[in-house]
């Protein structure tokens, strides 16, 4: 097997640039790893809130009376299309060094984060407004808030992370361990699809055939 | 030597750009659908429950193999670690929901 | 400006408005507290001792000086715990009838402390300590994967545990218990500082120590040397592994936890509350998906030890190595799928009860094994009663009586019976104290040559071992019996006059403890003062298996002159006696290791300011600590230069006198392995007498 196939998958540096490829063997994993131990937290946030919006609807109002479904799937999509992009901005790093097709592509990968990012504080900012729906009304709603506001919370520490990732791409050049930043950057960002995937299904979806 | 690595460079990338795209197809035709089930009442009760745990796991399936690039053949690690992972979610999630809706049965 | 934090908040207010024997002895700790850090700041700036403190130490990334460091924040909490619990029996001894000296107030306060310090600032920096000395050496490797995200996670652990100090001096900890279970630790019952104290310290100590969790993991996986495959690496690195991956996995629920528990108090949320919807039951449903696997977090690493040990002082190949193997990592999984044992009694059905009450109960079976596995080694072996191996035979001893009231505690009809009461405080001091702590003292003993370069004074350490081992006894088999007659924990008084002769045993037995820990300080100040006769610079002062006792004592700073290469399991030993040992390398190459880096250091100190902040509700020091935390984080992040080299003439003078020096030494027989003749020149035994047939298994098992 060659080494581009052993290593790291997916976002990996490939042929073109074996030496940062060989040496992100351990970054890597070790990022791997990382992103498991968060996804444990997701689960934890998820198996709360499986309880909590059922049994914890107190007085306030239960799921279905609040949901909306239009936004959240404008959300699935705006994020679903980031992770493309960023997958487009790999591909570019990596066979090409064009800098400014890559920068084209991280600066749309980050206006579609915070597009997300802006539609769920648009949400939030209907629950209170017209639903009276805050985090301390009821355990359901504290439990909701803090699992869409931790997704979200992790959405936009990635989109620092990547202007933070552009402006060293910019100043230090596409060195190797900007490179590999970027690719770690890029599985958060997947990872962050696949969590928000089990919001939209498990929070909206079920919250509404329930 | 450079020709080799350049020309296996140029057939992975247009193959990993594939994936993207499939990944990204899949994505949007297993979104659509588990919304329409919803929206159009295509199934009501526990079997659009379970159709749509079906799809988000499928959903998940393919962004793990066509964005995160993990297969069974080359990335074993990797998905040796996500297996396990999927293993410690399973309990985690399967028995706090075991325990605090027995308890809360018990309450009623 | 300053939040809640008011002169009335320190310690010393309480004893000059309220004077009392409880005030006295909170104002007492406090000046210890406070007197201590002024010596210590007077004493360093005396000597000089402040420039190469933070150059050498606080600042280094090197994993043997972040595992020192580790290990003295254990030992230094260790003292206050352990001191803490002496003054509990010895309250409860005062208490027969009457108040005792300390308030209610003040014992839910020590015994709050002394779980939390025990567990999260005494255990986790002991074997994460250990772990991060021992286990890069056992796999032949330079460093740790990640070197200073190692740091980092030291110094988030010390931001705890100074926050844990802190408390000392102003305001109150927590009342909650180590468990900080809500209701009675959210807003409405615990209104001050106390719990948020508690929140922020652990929260502290589970981030630093999942991030070692991933940096041991990767470690292992990634830096072995060549030919350690995953069955050549020595038991202490496997349980390592595993109590590496149990870390990984198991603090995110407590990280969830006592951030709901935040929300509640800080937000006004409903996880925990008792109305609108709040379900506490879910805390403690959280809190023990941490809490079980963390019990073997902490005994999985004792365990390797006691595998290190066992077969080194025995001469012998450890017994079944493959189900050792086995059963650690059947352990780990299992330790994820028995969390609902520490809560029987909350109100679900028997069905659920029995279904975790039987997983419990399986997890004997791996443990079983590993008891006999560890006998086995020392049968025919030759054995040495070190101090170590003192400890560990005390251990089998102690663990399978512990272990046997776990079993019976694991029946939830029986749990019925017990839960709270003495007898669960007994079972559970049983398999720390014999299992994980005495595990580390032996450990201490054991690997302290190859950190320091001079042995242990061996008698001291007999000493203290005849203090610690009956003193165990004594101070918690009585509980076991006053826990069945109906004692509570957590009670700082009582009215049964049959309890009173158990509980002045049980002080006897905390006193036996309290002497025991000072001659272990004693022999550590004996030893430094007489290192010239106890000297082992050539590295290998037991005879040992592993790779970490083929270089010299100290270590040094790149451990490895030339990264070796293995051929079978207990490498060192093989080479020892087929005569490959200590030889010379064809040729040297430059060492790349990383920098010193302050990063740390500041990251610590950030993360316990913006917790401080949040504590006392300082707002703006919250998010100054907190910006600037990541502040350090990113701009450090545009330094690429974080490497240094050593040259290869550097490493080729250091190690061909060492090679040198160990040519020209005599040796010593294991007749003589605690006398000053022990250089750390090991004479196998094998060579002479009845291991000749295994010996020439590992030599064609080396050639091939």
């Amino acid at each position: 097997m060659k080494l581009y196939q052993r290593l790291h998958p997916g976002v990996n540096l490939g042929p073109t640039d074996p030496e940062s490829h060989e040496e992100a063997e351990e970054k890597i994993f070790g990022f791997w790893i990382f992103l498991m131990s968060d996804l444990v937290l997701f689960s934890v946030l998820f198996a709360t809130y499986a309880a909590m919006s059922i049994q914890g609807v107190a007085q306030g109002p239960s799921p279905k009376d609040i949901f909306d479904l239009s936004p959240v799937f404008l959300e699935t999509m705006v994020l679903l299309a980031s992770s493309f992009t960023f997958g487009l901005a790999i591909l570019e790093l990596k066979y090409r060094k064009n800098q400014r097709r890559l920068a084209l592509w991280l600066t749309l990968t980050g206006l579609l984060g915070a597009l997300f990012v802006g539609l769920e504080l648009n949400d939030y900012r209907i629950l209170l407004a017209e639903h009276g729906a805050a985090p301390q009304t009821s355990g359901f709603l504290s439990a909701y808030y803090l699992l869409t506001g931790t997704h979200a919370l992790h959405v936009s520490v990635a989109i620092i992370w990547l202007i933070v990732l552009a402006v060293q791409l910019a100043t230090l050049g596409p060195v190797g361990p900007v490179k590999l930043r970027l690719m770690r950057l890029a599985l958060f960002w997947h990872m962050l699809d696949i969590i928000w995937i089990g919001i939209f299904t498990f929070v909206y979806l079920y919250g509404v055939v329930l | 030597m450079k020709q080799g690595v350049s020309s296996t460079g140029h057939h992975e990338e247009s193959a990993e750009q594939r994936d993207y795209v499939k990944g990204l197809v899949l994505a949007f035709v297993l979104t659509v659908a588990s919304f329409s089930v919803v929206w159009f009442k295509l199934l009501t009760g526990p079997a659009a429950l379970i159709l749509l745990g079906i799809l988000a796991l499928v959903q998940c399936a393919a962004q793990i193999r066509y964005f995160l690039h993990v297969d069974g053949r080359s990335h074993r690690d990797d998905l040796l670690l996500i297996l396990f992972t999927s293993l410690i979610v399973l309990i985690i999630v399967g028995g706090t929901i075991w325990i605090l809706w027995n308890q809360h049965a018990r309450m009623m | 400006m300053f939040g809640r934090l008011t002169w009335d908040s320190l310690v010393f207010s309480g004893a000059i408005e309220n004077p009392s024997a409880s005030e006295f002895v909170a104002s007492g700790a406090g000046s210890v507290v406070v007197l201590g850090g002024i010596a210590l700041f007077i004493l360093l700036a005396v000597m000089k001792w402040w420039r190469p403190l933070w150059t050498d130490w606080l600042t280094s990334v090197d994993h043997k000086k972040v595992g020192i460091m580790y290990i003295v924040l254990a030992i230094v909490m260790f003292l206050r715990a352990v001191i803490e619990a002496a003054v509990m029996r010895s309250q409860q001894l005062a208490a027969y009838d009457g108040a005792g000296y300390l308030s209610a107030d003040h014992f839910g306060q020590l015994f709050t402390t002394h779980g939390t310090i025990m567990i999260f600032f005494v255990a986790m920096p002991f074997i994460t300590g250990l772990m991060n000395y021992v286990m890069p050496l056992q796999i032949g490797a330079r460093d740790v994967s990640f070197p200073r995200l190692n740091a980092i996670s030291l110094m988030l652990t010390v931001a705890g545990a100074i926050l844990v100090m802190i408390s000392l001096v102003v305001g109150k900890f927590s009342t909650g218990g180590w468990t900080a279970y809500p209701p009675y630790t959210g807003i409405e019952f615990s209104p001050g500082e106390g719990v948020d104290y508690w929140i922020w310290a652990v929260t502290l100590g589970s981030i630093g120590s999942t991030l070692t969790g991933i940096n041991f993991a990767v470690t292992i996986y990634k830096k072995r040397c060549p030919g350690m495959n995953l069955f050549r690496m020595p038991m202490f690195t496997w349980t390592t592994l595993c109590t590496s991956i149990l870390m990984i996995f198991a603090m995110a629920p407590l990280t969830a936890a006592s951030l709901m528990l935040a929300l509640d108090r800080y937000a006004d949320f409903h996880f925990f509350t008792n109305g609108d919807g709040g379900n506490m039951m879910n805390f403690a449903n959280l809190f023990w998906l941490f809490g079980h696997p963390e019990v073997y977090i902490l005994v999985l690493p004792a365990f390797g030890v006691w595998s290190e040990v066992v077969s080194t002082f025995s001469g012998k190949r450890i017994y079944g190595y493959t189900s050792l193997v086995c059963a650690t990592m059947c352990i780990a999984v299992f330790s994820f799928c028995v969390w609902l044992h520490h809560f029987f009694t909350m109100g679900q059905s028997a069905g659920v009860n029995a279904a975790f009450g039987i997983a419990t109960m399986l997890i004997g079976i791996p443990t079983g094994v590993k008891i006999y596995d560890w006998m086995l080694t020392m049968y025919r072996g030759r054995i040495r009663f070190t101090v170590p191996m003192l400890f560990h035979i005390n251990f089998l001893f102690m663990f399978v009586l512990g272990g046997s009231t776990g079993i019976l505690l694991a029946n939830p009809t029986i749990d019925f019976q017990v839960h709270n009461s003495l007898f669960l405080v007994a079972h559970f001091h049983n398999v720390i104290i014999p299992g994980v702590l005495f595990g580390m003292f032996a450990a201490v003993q054991f690997w302290f040559p190859k950190a320091f370069g001079f042995r242990l004074h061996e008698g001291l350490g007999r000493k203290a071992f005849w203090f610690l081992a009956p003193g165990f006894v004594l101070a918690f088999f009585p509980l076991y019996w006053i826990g069945m007659m109906g004692a509570t924990r957590r009670t700082a008084t009582w009215a049964d006059p049959a309890y009173h002769i158990w509980f002045a045993i049980a002080m006897l037995g905390a006193a036996m403890i309290l002497a025991g820990t000072a001659l272990l300080i004693a022999q550590v100040v004996v030893s430094v003062k007489r290192r010239k006769e106890l000297a082992v610079p050539l590295g290998d002062p037991w005879d040992g298996r592993s790779l970490e006792w083929s270089i010299p004592a100290p270590a040094p700073s790149w451990n490895f002159a030339v990264v070796p290469t293995v051929f079978s399991q207990d490498a060192f030993d093989a080479a020892k006696c087929n005569g490959t040992a200590y030889q010379a390398p064809a040729k040297y190459e430059d060492i790349h290791v990383p920098r010193n880096s302050a990063i740390a250091p500041l990251i610590g100190l950030f993360a316990c300011a913006s917790a401080f902040g949040l504590i006392w509700h300082i707002w703006w020091l919250a998010i100054i600590g907190f910006v600037m935390v990541w502040a350090v984080v990113i701009v450090s992040s545009f330094n690429l230069d974080t490497e240094e080299t050593i040259p290869a003439d550097v490493v080729r003078a250091q190690n061909e006198a060492f090679l040198e020096a160990v040519r020209n030494a005599p040796g010593v027989t294991r007749d003589d392995e605690t006398s000053s003749a022990n250089q750390g020149k090991a004479v196998p035994e094998r060579h002479e007498n009845r291991f000749a047939q295994n010996m020439k298994g590992n030599m064609t098992e080396a050639t091939t």
